[in-house]
């Protein structure tokens, strides 16, 4: 009984001793502290962070890590107050919300040498809030232990990656989970038309082995060779391989380009030493950095590519990369949630029923491969009809009315909306699993008469 | 209220006690009520109009995709329970009731399974044991076929049951040492023996402990989201509800809506499991010290024991060997162990790790010295006082398990960005000690279920015997009561402790500088590159490291306090 009172105290005094010996860490923000919010790995920040500071030795840099979705909230809810005075992250839609809720400040850069597109995409914001410093595209990524050891062909286009010999094998991320996978479900959408976009997209998922949470998740798992190849964001790919892991990246015909961006946030505390964090990103020193083998995206300064290793991408000159497709923002934006809701009803959230469908439909027409069964192989052709269909077309995908259902922001109390997302994922939810039911049903008929 | 009501709501002898109950629960609303009621209250929201409505509860009713999640949970939360009990029953009755060479290392690595650090375990997982994992390129190397261990709803099982299993195996270790021996002692020699004695005279007695330990599991694995996720399995509650919060730039009110119906249901839980203890008395008047000493075994019983305990341990254990070789490998690719090994990672983490370790430390520490606090004041209030809506402090506290940690994160910039401390220009939300708090709130259940369960053992007439001798109700509990309460305690205080240091989804939401970061948030850091993943796994090391140790010497402790306590009670037999 003595013991547990002395045991007590000490623990008490262990605790506070701890907190006393450190000193009160929130009053470091002194002078000259740059604050930036970032989702960007430390492999790349540290790195700038360490020519920045190296080059203005008066300003300190804070970098505060959150992933792109928790970014938003950070600041969104601490805007009443504001600390911080970059927003630092990948996908432009990201910067979009922000930019919409009043939360970022414009800049103009006095650092010239940038062309206004890369690729099929314009560099910087129209209105001047945000400005791109690196460029990304989609691609494929494969480990090369595993395609050796399981025997699979390299995918070359999005297209090969609907066969069957590539199933269980393939993972991506989900669009409403990443803004840049969501980029490239929509470029698919843009390049091969809503129809046709979705059904190559949907036979491409029933091959998936899994959707990642994260987006870093996908190549995460194929360095692992957890599955072995991963639809990626170029700078995953080409950075797991300068990391030393066994893979490979390359780019399919249908991709586009899109910038990784820097913003000011409104009421920056620093305002004029972001400016200038901002200048030395767009600088040819601070392009340069880009090529670091940890970091591995591509600059947007073109004359950057002269110092890059042989092999590196360079879109300015490969006019083949990102350029393919037209890119429509206003498009994107308008239909954004809804893309990325259709998505998770039809795909994510329904994984398991797509695979089997689709494993049903691949044995068939490897027992119909040779054979002349026309009965067979029109039960074939519906079930992929099945899968594919879509519960809405084009058309309503961009009706103004219909997509605010899924913007729950109202802007003013007198907009009205009619219909509630819940209500709509189960209409198309009972529709998307009836389908794949009974395409699996069809095509477990046709193998049964082959 | 008048004041007749008032002396009817407090017993005039409560007072004192009173004070405490309302100080808890004005603690308990400002940093968990209201906070996560900032959030939440979208669930209750017209999403069109605004108006207040229940037509998202309809549409959760009615959408079969959150059925199938409500089932999907419920399922896989019972079968991780029984899972659980089987991994942890014989890891405690073993070292509680025989002379058990290493019972306190034992103990101790059975509480590293609790220690998964956010990503890297996963990642570490996944190389054991995913479908291209170690385990199934040897088992398809020698026979030809694989173990799909983490498919779907059964590796959820899988991983969770081996994750959460030491609540089980604390709490219930805890309570077998807080049995009267004497019980034994009387049924042995009235001829029960071996598993008769244990179904009727030890495990009934040692039910509040094993009842606790088996709820925190049931209601940790309904509402974790950490391994479904790690599993990208979607169709379960938790998930569903941080996927819907947690998506750019739209606030879908369903993700509130499930963590409503997730709070409701815990509480629901929270309350058979109280009825499942009610009317029967656990409360033994000699603590287990006193009469029968531990037993020994025969040469064969104890190889028997050793083998179960060192097959459990190997399973239980082997995600961690996993992180300890993905920290000292080189690449690690589709092959059964890395390419080769290297002291890089550590070297790279050992100038940065510095601060990331105090500040868990203080963290995790400062934020289990609360929880048992807390604990043992709640516990107290609710079993030794008639104050009215006592239960309901118990609930309020157990219902922060089921906030998801970003909406108690989001609840705490939107409630006290806009405090400013005294003296500085830095906001309230932005000060460490509030991460602090927010690591209190989210693990206090597990302390709060320790702490009651320990004090349903203690005997109500040891106090009443102090009482009558003079004693005042202070005084009788710190000296009487928390030291019977002891082992329950430092049970609460080592969960609260072990699962706060690894705890990132509020903590994410509330670093605003990288000096305040915790392990977690430096692992998180570095796991979002490929270079990052050895490094992260480095750092994950030290903090399974940290806990382990901090651990080993709170058993050491426990294990003197009742050494000493028992040569003194002997002593005063003499």
């Amino acid at each position: 009984m003595r013991f547990h009172s002395t045991y007590s105290r000490s623990l008490l005094g262990v605790a506070l001793a701890i907190g006393l010996t450190l000193p009160s860490l929130s009053l470091l923000a002194a002078e000259g502290t740059l604050t930036i919010v970032t989702s960007f790995p430390s492999d790349l920040t540290k790195v700038f962070k360490a020519a920045f500071e190296k080059k203005n030795p008066d300003v300190k840099l804070e970098i505060l890590k959150k992933k792109t979705t928790a970014g938003i909230k950070y600041i969104q809810e601490t805007a009443s107050n504001n600390k911080n005075d970059l927003f630092w992250a990948s996908a432009p839609d990201a910067f979009e919300v922000l930019k919409d809720d009043g939360l970022l400040q414009k800049y103009s850069s006095s650092v010239e040498g940038i062309p206004d597109n890369v690729g099929a995409f314009p560099i910087n914001d129209p209105e001047g809030f945000y400005k791109g410093f690196a460029a990304a595209g989609y691609g494929i990524m494969w480990n090369t232990r595993y395609t050796k050891a399981k025997r699979i062909p390299i995918p070359k286009e999005w297209d090969d990656l609907r066969k069957a010999v590539y199933h269980g094998h393939v993972g991506m991320s989900a669009p409403s989970r990443s803004g840049t996978t969501h980029l490239t479900v929509e470029t698919i959408l843009q390049g091969e038309g809503w129809d046709k976009g979705w059904q190559l997209m949907k036979e491409i998922s029933g091959n998936f082995k899994t959707v990642t949470e994260r987006s870093f998740g996908v190549p995460d798992g194929v360095n692992s060779g957890n599955f072995g190849i991963g639809i990626v964001i170029d700078f995953f790919g080409l950075s797991s391989k300068g990391s030393g892991f066994p893979v490979e990246f390359r780019y399919p015909t249908v991709t586009t380009l899109v910038p990784a961006n820097i913003a000011i946030v409104k009421d920056a505390p620093n305002a004029s030493a972001a400016g200038e964090f901002i200048d030395f990103l767009l600088s040819p020193e601070g392009q340069e950095l880009l090529l670091d083998p940890k970091i591995r995206r591509l600059p947007v300064n073109p004359s950057t590519y002269a110092k890059a290793p042989d092999g590196f991408p360079n879109p300015f000159k490969d006019s083949s990369i990102g350029a393919a497709v037209k890119f429509d923002l206003a498009r994107s934006k308008n239909r954004y949630n809804l893309v990325n809701a259709l998505f998770d009803v039809m795909i994510t959230y329904r994984l398991d029923d797509l695979r089997a469908a689709t494993k049903a439909i691949q044995d068939a027409e490897a027992a119909l491969a040779g054979k002349s069964n026309p009965e067979a192989s029109s039960m074939i052709a519906e079930a992929r009809q099945l899968i594919a269909a879509v519960p809405i077309d084009e058309t309503k995908s961009l009706d103004k009315d219909f997509t605010a259902i899924f913007k729950k922001k109202r802007k003013k109390a007198t907009d009205k909306v009619t219909g509630r997302q819940a209500e709509v994922e189960q209409e198309w939810d009972d529709f998307v699993v009836k389908n794949y039911a009974r395409a699996k049903q069809i095509a477990e008929a046709a193998m049964a008469k082959l | 209220m008048t004041t007749i009501t008032w002396s009817r709501v407090i017993p005039r002898t409560q007072w004192r006690t009173t004070l405490v109950a309302l100080a808890i629960a004005l603690f308990l609303a400002t940093f968990l009520l209201v906070p996560v009621a900032k959030v939440i209250f979208v669930a209750f929201q017209d999403p069109n109009s605004g108006a207040f409505t229940l037509i998202n509860f309809k549409d959760f009713f009615t959408t079969s995709l959150f059925q199938e999640s409500f089932w999907n949970s419920f399922y896989v939360a019972s079968i991780s329970v029984i899972v659980a009990t089987i991994i942890a029953l014989p890891l405690a009755y073993f070292t509680t009731r025989f002379n058990f060479g290493g019972a306190i290392l034992i103990q101790t690595l059975g509480i590293v399974p609790l220690i998964m650090p956010p990503f890297v375990g996963a990642v570490a997982m996944l190389l054991l044991f995913g479908e291209n994992g170690s385990f199934n390129l040897l088992m398809d190397e020698w026979f030809g076929f694989t173990i799909p261990l983490m498919d779907g709803l059964n590796g959820v099982i899988f991983v969770q049951s081996i994750h959460y299993f030491p609540f089980i195996l604390i709490n219930l270790s805890a309570s077998l040492n807080n049995i009267d021996r004497s019980m034994e002692e009387a049924a042995l020699s009235l001829g029960a023996s071996g598993m008769r004695l244990f179904r009727r005279i030890v495990f009934p007695l040692s039910m509040p402990g094993y009842v606790a330990g088996a709820s925190l599991v049931f209601l940790k694995v309904f509402d974790d989201l950490g391994t479904p996720l790690l599993l990208n399995v979607n169709n379960m509650l938790a998930p569903q509800a941080y996927l819907r919060i947690s998506s750019i730039g739209i606030s879908d009110p369903m993700g509130y809506v499930i963590s409503v119906i997730l709070v409701v249901f815990s509480l629901f839980t929270m309350w058979i499991s109280f009825l499942a203890l009610r009317k029967k008395d656990y409360a033994t008047v000699q603590k287990g010290g006193g009469g029968l000493m531990k037993r020994d075994l025969k040469f064969w019983e104890k190889l028997g024991c050793y083998s179960i305990v060192l097959l459990i341990l190997a399973v239980v254990l082997s995600p961690h060997l996993g992180l300890a070789l993905l920290s000292f490998g080189t690449i690690w690719s589709y092959s059964v162990l890395p390419d080769g090994y290297t002291f890089d990672h550590y070297i790279e983490i050992f100038n940065s790790a510095g601060p990331f370790i105090s500040n868990t430390l203080l963290y995790a520490g400062l934020a289990g010295l609360i929880d048992v606090i807390l604990g043992i004041a709640i516990a107290y209030v609710v079993l030794r006082t008639g104050i009215r809506g006592r239960k309901w402090l118990d609930q309020l506290a157990m219902a922060s398990l089921a906030v998801p940690g970003v909406v108690l994160g989001i609840g705490y910039l939107r409630s006290f960005h806009q405090t400013e401390l005294p003296f500085t220009d830095t906001s309230l939300a932005s000060f460490w000690l509030i991460i602090v708090i927010a690591l209190s709130i989210r693990r206090l259940p597990y302390a709060l279920r320790a702490c009651v369960a320990a004090l349903q053992q203690v005997s109500e007439s040891l106090e009443e015997a102090a009482e009558n001798l003079g004693a005042s109700k202070w005084h009788s509990v710190r000296r009487i009561v928390i030291p019977l309460m002891t082992g329950g305690i430092l049970a609460g205080f080592i969960t609260s402790f072990a699962t706060a240091a690894v705890e990132l989804s509020a903590t994410i939401m509330l670093v605003s500088a990288e000096a305040d970061a915790p392990l977690a948030y430096g692992i998180y850091v570095f796991m979002q590159s490929a270079a990052g993943r050895g490094p992260g796994a480095a750092l994950g090391m030290f903090a399974v490291v940290i806990v382990a140790l901090g651990t080993y010497f709170s058993h050491r402790i426990i294990e003197r306090t009742r050494h000493e306590y028992v040569t003194q009670t002997e002593g005063d037999f003499k």
